[in-house]
């Protein structure tokens, strides 16, 4: 086979092959969406977390617009600190408010932010005050059954 | 010393056998390691006539496109269905085109991808050098000095490693557009939650690139065991048939016991 056919059918081979790459990354993958250019950090404590995990999605209005970074028990307060990054195009109120939420009955836990009116706006490594923790399905019963009992 | 009776005999023996084996096999793997650095270190050598290289990958990487692209689309097809199946049950056919991605992208992909290329490339590569060997054209090479490592063993070794990342990604590709056609274009899934619950979930280092960093491991390996077997032949028609057969065997037990070790590192839940 002559070098120059050879050589087509390589560059062939190596442009479908790259293609597919950027298929893969682009249509499937979300290194279009989520490519966030600049993000900063924020903590949050909850009594508890439920079923968070480490790339959670943090949403605004439904909007996803972060992901949980890390999550860690810190021993002092008996609380887990969860620490995320926001996408740097958004900025929040220093009073907003943060949820651990979950998606339809069965679903994943995500955070969720309602943002307050303060005029001032956090920054990156600010800690964020107000927080509800996660609703644990046990406490919810044993708190139904209680009022029940009591009427 | 009394002369051994012959139920010691016997039992003697059986232990002679198998430090025979294991001695074998270490020097098996002793002589593999020696000849991967030696790879390594003519593979300068060998790049300085790349079209080597490119004509190697033409042969492992372009030939085998056809089987990995259809392979690819009947692999997708059937998750498709089947995931399908059972994800209506819960009423979430929707979580369709997550399921199909992220088993395609991060473990059927780059390991079917792999266990097809060395049994399509890898077996013919191990051929190619054993029967060299077998007719003496490596020692010819040698009498010349030309270096038959850097001549006919590197050119090989690369174009396997560089042609099996290309080659997942092309499987993982086709499969999800398999999916795609079996749930949303015959099913009736909903086209909008398919894909955008897919690029929800798939996320691009964690997903996407270790893949490709394991296709790549995949690559280095079966292209090493194939060149190694053929140049380790025995120089006969039975030596090279054996070696044909360990190629694909040694391939395809190495990948799946890599891919069980990489696995275990990449999706260590945190």
């Amino acid at each position: 086979m002559s070098r120059k056919l050879l050589d087509l059918w390589v560059g062939f081979f190596v442009a479908l092959g790259l293609a597919s790459v950027l298929f893969l990354a682009l249509k499937v993958g979300n290194l279009s969406s989520a490519n966030f250019a600049e993000s900063y950090l924020l903590t949050a404590k909850f009594v508890n977390i439920g079923g968070l995990k480490v790339r959670a999605p943090v949403k605004s209005a439904g909007v996803v617009v972060g992901r949980v970074a890390e999550v860690h028990f810190d021993p002092e307060t008996y609380e887990a600190v969860v620490t995320f990054s926001i996408d740097g195009r958004y900025r929040f109120p220093k009073d907003t408010f943060a949820l651990i939420l979950t998606a339809g009955l069965l679903g994943e836990q995500y955070i969720g932010l309602d943002p307050g009116g303060d005029e001032k706006m956090l920054k990156a490594g600010d800690v964020i005050a107000k927080t509800q923790s996660a609703v644990v399905l046990e406490k919810l019963i044993s708190q139904f059954m209680f009022n029940k009992a009591s009427e | 010393m009394s002369k051994p009776s012959s139920g010691q005999h016997v039992l003697l023996s059986i232990v002679a056998r198998l430090g025979h084996q294991v001695n074998d096999a270490l020097q098996r793997l002793g002589f593999a390691t020696r000849f991967f650095i030696m790879l390594l270190a003519c593979s300068g050598q060998s790049f300085r006539r790349l079209n080597l290289t490119i004509r190697e990958i033409y042969f492992s990487g372009f030939q085998s496109l056809l089987i990995i692209m259809v392979s690819g689309l009947f692999i997708g097809m059937v998750l498709g269905m089947q995931g399908y199946e059972t994800l209506q049950r819960y009423g979430s056919a929707d979580a369709l085109g997550v399921l199909v991605a992220l088993s395609l992208v991060r473990e059927l992909g780059p390991v079917v991808a792999a266990l097809l290329f060395a049994s399509r490339a890898g077996s013919s590569i191990t051929a190619e050098i054993g029967l060299m060997k077998a007719t003496e054209q490596l020692t010819a090479m040698d009498m010349m000095a030309v270096n038959p490592i850097a001549r006919v063993v590197a050119p090989r070794f690369w174009g396997g490693v560089i042609s099996m990342p290309l080659l997942a990604a092309l499987f993982s590709a086709t499969g999800v557009f398999g999916g795609y056609l079996i749930g949303v274009v015959f099913i009736g899934v909903d086209e909008g939650a398919f894909w955008s619950q897919m690029q929800a979930s798939v996320d691009f280092r964690y997903d996407v690139w270790s893949g490709i960093v394991k296709s790549f491991v995949f690559g280095v390996a079966v292209s090493l065991i194939a060149v190694f077997e053929g140049y380790d032949a025995v120089p006969t028609a039975e030596g090279v048939s054996s070696s044909i057969k360990g190629t694909v065997v040694k391939s395809a037990l190495a990948i799946l016991a890599l891919d069980f070790v990489l696995t275990s590192f990449m999706f260590r839940e945190t």
